[in-house]
């Protein structure tokens, strides 16, 4: 049994005035306890909005849908009250976003925002709240913390900064954690330090990790089972070795060719995958990857392609898969 | 912060300098003078020179200008022309009904105002949100004067909720000391005095809202909202943080920045603003006053009021810019 075990969830959002977008369709997946789940695609798939709404933080409004479940340890979260979610939330899962300067409160010092979690979910005050964030600043690496706490966001360097958004998200030992692409808006540097910070925490805690990025990188180095998003559904998943020295879906073949590789000498060309996920569909089901895909055939635009899953759970939707054995 | 407040008053002095100067000329400029307003259209032009040279008008412009400077830094703004009393006089006894009736609508503006924004925003698309923006755009184009007589005549003649007219009633037998009225009855203990004079506020007091009332609401929902969308209210709430703290501490903290920057402009306007409200409701404030002294072209009198106005001006502006840096530590001053 998963920690947690998202299943059919599909979100839509209806504009008046504008096309219903299908951000979500359908996806299925599942995180133990312990362990890193990736979820990985180009911008836009839909990977956001997957993770918003199993935190239940999709805008509440009309128009926007939700189906499904996402059951967390026996709770559905897709069908929990607000008011109970808020106790969920920050206490058993937690999250941390992209950028770390927008994700924080400008005008409040970093010390409050470390203290009102653990207000909220531990009731700790005073004294004692202040000690246990100075430990948690202490914890993911940031130096000096007493200091820190007193000072605003803007005057911590933007590591800085995604460290103090994730003492803030693990300050209750959550039991599921959602990192939506946090290395993205920080150096390169400092990228694999928070994600070898991220690595220990998990490691440490036993907490399950739902790591969502683009960057295939991150994914070999942090995740054990990865989820590839395709305007989104969940085109292929896999445990990590699988997925990449035997990639079926073409487009997972395709992200896999497109990484610039060392070894290839100079001169080689890349290999990008035509077009973007923005092309129209000129057919309402089948394969949404069908207008860029090298390998279709006449059957990717009948019927959207079934699950395929073979040796291991390797999973993957395609009626004309990467042969195996193709090294990509 | 203190240093910081003593240059912002220190910068005060050129501002003044120059608005008085402008004044200074701009008044002399307006055609008539005192002396036709006290001896009206018969004076002989040797009367009326007569006159001027008796308070002081047919000097040079310089030396009447720098008699006014060496006057004003001794805190003298000389004699009514008209009243033949000191202007400071004058303007102590008149000046603390205008600030009452200003306080009064900043309360109920800002009282009102920033809730109704706030739910608009939150609740956005709803039947309150529609009634808000409608009703503030309303409260916009309705006229002062007008709203005020319609006020008067329904809440205090025809249903005789509130009091009609004056500050407070004269049986009472009140003591005044500051004459601010409802700071003098709570001074004095004399608490149906400052029931009295609240009373007597309400409806001018509504009045005079309206227009910063509607303007707070819709720059509150703007605000608002546009925080709404913000990352970090995000994260506040993946904290699961109470829907208390959210709004206090992460959504409010942050809208209120333009919102202290707007009630600054609008304090400052409504004072100027009074004078008409204080007509229809016969409110003795500066208004009837400095309306005599326009047409009587009463110099100390009017070059007094808009000094006083432009150091109120500076002073909420002041005020505007030291909350701002104690909302927003990135603006923190030193
Ligand atoms: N609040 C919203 N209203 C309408 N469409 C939305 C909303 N949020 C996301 N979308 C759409 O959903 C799709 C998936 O977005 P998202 O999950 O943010 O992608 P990403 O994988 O880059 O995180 C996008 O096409 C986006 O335009
Ligand atoms: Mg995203």
């Amino acid at each position: 049994m998963p920690l947690l075990d998202v299943r059919d969830l599909s979100v839509t959002f209806a504009r008046r005035g504008q096309r219903t977008v299908r951000a979500v369709d359908g996806v299925s997946f599942g995180v133990h306890a312990g362990e890193v789940v990736g979820l990985v695609g180009e911008s836009g798939c839909g990977k956001s909005v997957t993770s918003l709404a199993i935190m239940g933080l999709l805008p509440k409004q009309r128009g926007v849908t939700i189906d499904g479940v996402a059951d967390f340890d026996g709770t559905d979260l897709l069908k929990t009250d607000a008011r109970a979610m808020r106790d969920i939330r920050g206490r058993d899962v937690a999250m941390i976003f992209q950028d770390p300067l927008s994700s924080l409160n400008p005008v409040v010092p970093i010390g409050v925002q470390v203290t009102e979690v653990l207000t909220r979910h531990r009731g700790m005050r005073g004294e004692a709240a202040t000690k246990e964030a100075t430990a948690l600043l202490d914890r993911v690496g940031i130096p000096d913390p007493a200091r820190r706490l007193k000072e605003y966001p803007h005057q911590l360097s933007g590591g800085m900064r995604q460290r103090a958004l994730i003492a803030m998200a693990v300050a209750c030992k959550p039991r599921l954690l959602i990192a939506d692409e946090p290395t993205t808006a920080l150096d390169v540097t400092i990228q694999a330090q928070i994600l070898e910070l991220l690595k220990e925490l998990v490691r440490d805690s036993g907490t399950a990790l739902i790591m969502i990025t683009h960057d295939l990188g991150v994914v070999a180095g942090m995740c054990d089972t990865v989820n590839v998003l395709y305007a989104g559904r969940v085109i292929e998943n896999a445990r990590r070795k699988p997925l990449f020295y035997e990639p079926r879906h073409p487009y997972t073949t395709g992200l896999l060719r497109s990484v610039p590789r060392l070894d290839a000498g100079r001169g080689t060309p890349l290999n990008p995958i035509r077009g973007s996920v923005r092309d129209v569909l000129p057919w309402p089901d089948g394969c949404a990857f069908a207008p860029r895909c090298d390998r279709r055939v006449d059957a990717c635009v009948g019927e959207p392609p079934a699950l395929v899953v073979g040796y291991d759970g390797h999973g993957y939707r395609c009626v004309n898969p990467t042969p195996q054995g193709a090294q990509p | 912060m203190f240093r910081f407040i003593v240059r912002r008053l220190l910068q005060l002095v050129p501002t003044l300098l120059g608005l008085s100067v402008l004044l200074f000329i701009w008044l002399r400029r307006l055609p008539g003078g005192p002396e036709t307003a006290i001896l009206g259209e018969r004076g002989t032009p040797a009367l009326r020179a007569q006159v001027r040279r008796s308070l002081g008008l047919d000097e040079p412009l310089l030396i009447q200008y720098g008699r006014f400077v060496k006057r004003t830094l001794q805190l003298d703004l000389g004699t009514s022309i008209s009243t033949k009393r000191e202007v400071t006089t004058e303007f102590l006894l008149r000046f603390p009904g205008t600030v009452e009736l200003t306080i009064t609508a900043m309360i109920i503006a800002i009282g009102v105002g920033i809730p109704l924004g706030y739910l608009a925003a939150r609740r956005r698309g709803t039947w309150l949100d529609h009634a808000s923006v409608g009703g503030s755009l309303i409260g916009i184009c309705v006229p002062v004067f007008f709203l005020a007589y319609v006020l008067k005549a329904i809440f205090a003649e025809n249903l005789g909720w509130f009091p009609s007219s004056g500050r407070q009633d004269p049986t009472i037998g009140a003591t005044h000391i500051t004459n601010f009225f409802v700071l003098d009855g709570l001074m004095t203990r004399e608490w149906d005095a400052a029931a009295d004079a609240i009373w007597h506020l309400v409806l001018p007091g509504i009045a005079l809202a309206s227009i910063p009332l509607a303007i707070i609401v819709r720059i509150t929902r703007a605000s608002v909202l546009e925080v709404l969308g913000e990352d970090f209210v995000r994260t506040a709430e993946s904290k699961g943080l109470t829907e208390r703290t959210v709004r206090g501490r992460h959504v409010l903290r942050n809208a209120m920045l333009p919102i202290v920057t707007v009630i600054g402009l609008l304090t400052g306007g409504l004072l100027s603003g009074a004078v008409l409200t204080e007509t229809v409701f016969a409110f003795s404030g500066i208004g009837a006053f400095l309306y005599e002294a326009i047409s009587n072209r009463d110099y100390p009198v009017l070059m007094g009021f808009i000094l006083i106005i432009a150091l109120f001006y500076v002073l909420v502006n002041l005020i505007v810019d030291v909350s701002y840096s104690l909302i927003d530590p990135r603006v923190r001053v030193r």
